[in-house]
C-alpha cells in the first residue's frame, strides 16, 4: 500500500478536532509515555499542551543530549537556479513573478562551490526551483560530480524525480534529499499549487517512498507552516514519517520547519499565524514522539528564537545563508525569501559554543557510501 | 590488577572511551584524561582524514592514547572494509572498531555483514574489534573469523540502560577464548563495575560521560566503578545465596 492510500483513510478535519478536544489528562498521560503513539502525539500538539510546555521542553532536552549529545550540525543551502514553472502562491520564484531569472552555469557552479569550500561548511544542500527542462536530473548529476572533492555530505531541495534519477544521484555521491509536501490538506493544495508540475499532488506526495527505493540515505519532510492548522499538518508528517519508517527502515529521517510569516505590503498572507510559542510546541512534541528524528532549523528564524530554541530538540541548523543563485561567489539576482539570521558561520558557531555545545562541521565521509557507488569516492580536499 | 591484551597491545586500563557528543573537544580530551583511558574510538565520519590539523584528532594526541577508528554510518561489509582501508591510511592504525548498523534508528549491528566483514579484514591483517549484539553463537562465529575482541552490546547505544543483555553476556564470557569488551547502554559508574565483576575484560563508554553535568568527574568516577569491578573479579568474589549459612552445620559430625 502507498502512503497516498493510508492518507486517504482519514479526514483532516476529523483529526483536527480530535487534536482540539485533546484534555489535559491525556497531555500528561502522552508526556509519560517512552514512546508515544500517534495518539499521544495529538495530545502533545494540541492546545491542552500549551499551559505544559515547560514539561514538553525538559523532557525534549533530555531526550535530544540523550540521543544526539551537547551538538549541533551546521549546513549551508546553495541556491542553484531560479527558474521555476510553477505558479505556488507563496513563494519569490512563481513563474508569474517577473524577476531576473538565473541558473548557475558550469563556471559558475564551480565558483559558488569553491566560495563555500573556503568556508568551515562540510554539508551542503543544493537547492533550486523546478524547471526540468533546463535543470533537471543531469543538471544534478554535474553538480555533484562537480562538488564531492569539496564536500562530505552533499543533499537536494529540489523538484520531485523519478526513482532512478535518484539512483543516479545516489551513485554520484547524493546522500539526503529534502521534498516538503508543503500541505497534507487534499483538498487545498490545488489553492496554492494551482499551475506547473508541483500542481500533482499525489506525484509529490509519493517522493519520500522513490528516495527511498533508491537507496538515498537521508529523507527530509516538512509542511511549510502557516498554509493550514499546524498541530493537523504535524500530525500527518507524522503519520507519513511513521509509515516511511517501517518501509524503509535503513533511511534516516529528518524533519524541518519553514514558517511563513504575515508579510507588510502586498504579497501572500498565511492563513494561519503561527507564534513563536508553537513552534516550540512543535518541535518539542516531535521530540517526543520520535527521540531519534533529525530536527532542522533554517535561518528563516529570527537569531533570538534560532539561539534559546535550538537546545530543546534541534539537531541541525543552516548558517550564513544566501537564496540567490551564485551569491557566495557574489553576483546578483533575486532572493526566494528573506531571512531573518544575517549572522555569519563563525558567528554562529561562537553562539552554540557559548551555549556549551558543539558546533559540528563534518558528521559524513562520502567513502562511507561505497556501497552505492560505482567510482570510489575520495575523501574530500581541503582547499 | 592483571593488565589486558588484546592482539599485540597491553592495557592497564580497562575502561575505553569515545568521542561523541561532547560540549567541546577540550572538554573531551580532559574527560579522557580523567578516564585514564588507553583506547578511544573515533567516527570516520567525523574526521577530516586530509585535515593534518583536524581539531577532533589534535584533541586526542596524548602519550599512552590509541586511536580505535570506528565505520559508524557504514551498511554493509563492503562499505566497512573500504573505510577500514582508508583509516589504516591516513591514522597509521591497523586496529578498527568494526560498526556495521544499517538501521540508523537504534544504531543495532547487522550480523551478517559484521561477520563477514571481520573475515576479510582479519584476513588483511586488521586488529578486528566488532560491535555486535549480545549473541553468543554470534560471537563464536567471529572468534572463528579472527576477531581480536568481541563488543557486545549491554543495551542499545546511547540507551544508558545497563546491562540488559546480562544473561547472554555471561554465556559470551564463559565461553569466549577473545577478550570481551561490553560496548554501549552504560550508563552508570555500577552499570560498569557489573560487567567487570561478572567477567568481562573490558567496557567502552561514551554517552554516559560525554553528556554528564561534569564529564571530567564523571569519567573519574567510570575509571573508579571499572577498577573496583575488575578487583572485586580477581579478588573472587562470594556467590550470592538465598539461605543462610548454618554456623553449626548439618553435617559436621561426619568430619
Amino acid at each position: 500500500m502507498h502512503f497516498h492510500n493510508l492518507l486517504n483513510q482519514w479526514d483532516w478535519d476529523e483529526v483536527s478536532q480530535q487534536i482540539k478536544a485533546q484534555t489535559h489528562a491525556q497531555v500528561i498521560d502522552a508526556l509519560n509515555q517512552n514512546r508515544p503513539s500517534l495518539n499521544h502525539l495529538m495530545a502533545l500538539l494540541s492546545p491542552a499542551a500549551q499551559p505544559l510546555l515547560e514539561n514538553l521542553a525538559r523532557k525534549s532536552y533530555h531526550l535530544t543530549r540523550q540521543r544526539f549529545g551537547k551538538v549541533i550540525h551546521l549546513y549551508i543551502p546553495i541556491y542553484l537556479s531560479s527558474y521555476c514553472e510553477n505558479n505556488c502562491v507563496y513563494c519569490g520564484f512563481k513563474v508569474s513573478n517577473s524577476m531576473k531569472r538565473k541558473c548557475l552555469n558550469k563556471q559558475e557552479l564551480l565558483d559558488e562551490g569553491l566560495a563555500v569550500a573556503r568556508t568551515p561548511f562540510k554539508h551542503v544542500l543544493l537547492v533550486s526551483g523546478e524547471a526540468g527542462k533546463k535543470v533537471g536530473c543531469d543538471y544534478y548529476l554535474e553538480a555533484i560530480e562537480m562538488f564531492t572533492p569539496y564536500f562530505s555530505q552533499i543533499s537536494l531541495e529540489v523538484q520531485p524525480l523519478q526513482s532512478y534519477e535518484y539512483e543516479k544521484l545516489v551513485h554520484k555521491g547524493l546522500h539526503g534529499v529534502f521534498i516538503y509536501q508543503e500541505t497534507y490538506h487534499q483538498k487545498h493544495y490545488p489553492l496554492y499549487h494551482p499551475r506547473g508540475p508541483k500542481s500533482d499532488f499525489a506525484f509529490r506526495l509519493e517522493t519520500p517512498e522513490r528516495l527511498g527505493k533508491a537507496g538515498v540515505r537521508k529523507i527530509g519532510l516538512g509542511t511549510l507552516i502557516g498554509l493550514e492548522d499546524w498541530r493537523t499538518e504535524a500530525f500527518f508528517t507524522a503519520l507519513h514519517l511513521s509509515y516511511l519508517r517501517k518501509k524503509f527502515w535503513k533511511t534516516n529521517y529528518s524533519v524541518s520547519f519553514p514558517r511563513l510569516r504575515p508579510i507588510d505590503g502586498p504579497g501572500f498572507q498565511p492563513r494561519f499565524t503561527t507564534q513563536e510559542r508553537d513552534l516550540t510546541q512543535l518541535i518539542c512534541a516531535y521530540r517526543l514522539f520520535d527521540p531519534d528524528l533529525e530536527l532542522s532549523l533554517s535561518t528563516r528564524e529570527s537569531a533570538n528564537f534560532r539561539d534559546n530554541a535550538f537546545p530543546l530538540g534541534i539537531t541541525a541548523m543552516s548558517a550564513g545563508s544566501k537564496t540567490n543563485p551564485g551569491a557566495y561567489a557574489q553576483q546578483d539576482s533575486l532572493q526566494q525569501f528573506s531571512i531573518n539570521d544575517e549572522r555569519s558561520p563563525e558567528q554562529i558557531a561562537q553562539m552554540i559554543q557559548s551555549k556549551g555545545f558543539e558546533p559540528i562541521w563534518k558528521d559524513w565521509s562520502l567513502f562511507l557510501q561505497q556501497n552505492n557507488s560505482d567510482n570510489a569516492l575520495k575523501p574530500t580536499q581541503s582547499i | 590488577m592483571q593488565t589486558l591484551t588484546i592482539a599485540d597491545r597491553t592495557f592497564q586500563s580497562r575502561l575505553f572511551t569515545g568521542t561523541g557528543k561532547f560540549a567541546s573537544n577540550a572538554i573531551m580530551a580532559e574527560a579522557i584524561k580523567a578516564s585514564a583511558s588507553e583506547l578511544v574510538t573515533v567516527a570516520l565520519k567525523r574526521v577530516d582524514l586530509q585535515n593534518q590539523h583536524d581539531d577532533l584528532l589534535e584533541h586526542l594526541h596524548s602519550p599512552g592514547l590509541h586511536l580505535l577508528p570506528n565505520t559508524s554510518g557504514v551498511r554493509t561489509a563492503r562499505e566497512a572494509i573500504f573505510a577500514a582501508h582508508l583509516a589504516r591510511e591516513a591514522l597509521n592504525t591497523n586496529w578498527l572498531k568494526l560498526e556495521i548498523h544499517p538501521d540508523p534508528r537504534y544504531l543495532l549491528p547487522d550480523p551478517i555483514e559484521t561477520l563477514e566483514a571481520t573475515y576479510q579484514l582479519a584476513r588483511e591483517g586488521f586488529v578486528v574489534l566488532p560491535y555486535v549484539h549480545a549473541d553468543p553463537v554470534l560471537c563464536k562465529r567471529l572468534e572463528d573469523a579472527g576477531a581480536a575482541a568481541v563488543m557486545p552490546l549491554g543495551a542499545p547505544i546511547g540507551s544508558n540502560r545497563g546491562l540488559r543483555t546480562h544473561d547472554f553476556l555471561r554465556i559470551i564470557i564463559e565461553q569466549s577464548q577473545v577478550p570481551v569488551i561490553i560496548d554501549a547502554g552504560l550508563g552508570s559508574p555500577s552499570h560498569a563495575a557489573q560487567a567487570l565483576e561478572m567477567g568481562a575484560d573490558a567496557v567502552l563508554v561514551n554517552t554516559a560521560i560525554a553528556i554528564a553535568r561534569d564529564p571530567v568527574q564523571m569519567a573519574l568516577a567510570f575509571k573508579t566503578g571499572v577498577e573496583a569491578g575488575r578487583m572485586a573479579f580477581e579478588a573472587g568474589m562470594a556467590s550470592p545465596s538465598n539461605q543462610a549459612q548454618a554456623s553449626s552445620p548439618l553435617t559436621a559430625f561426619l568430619d
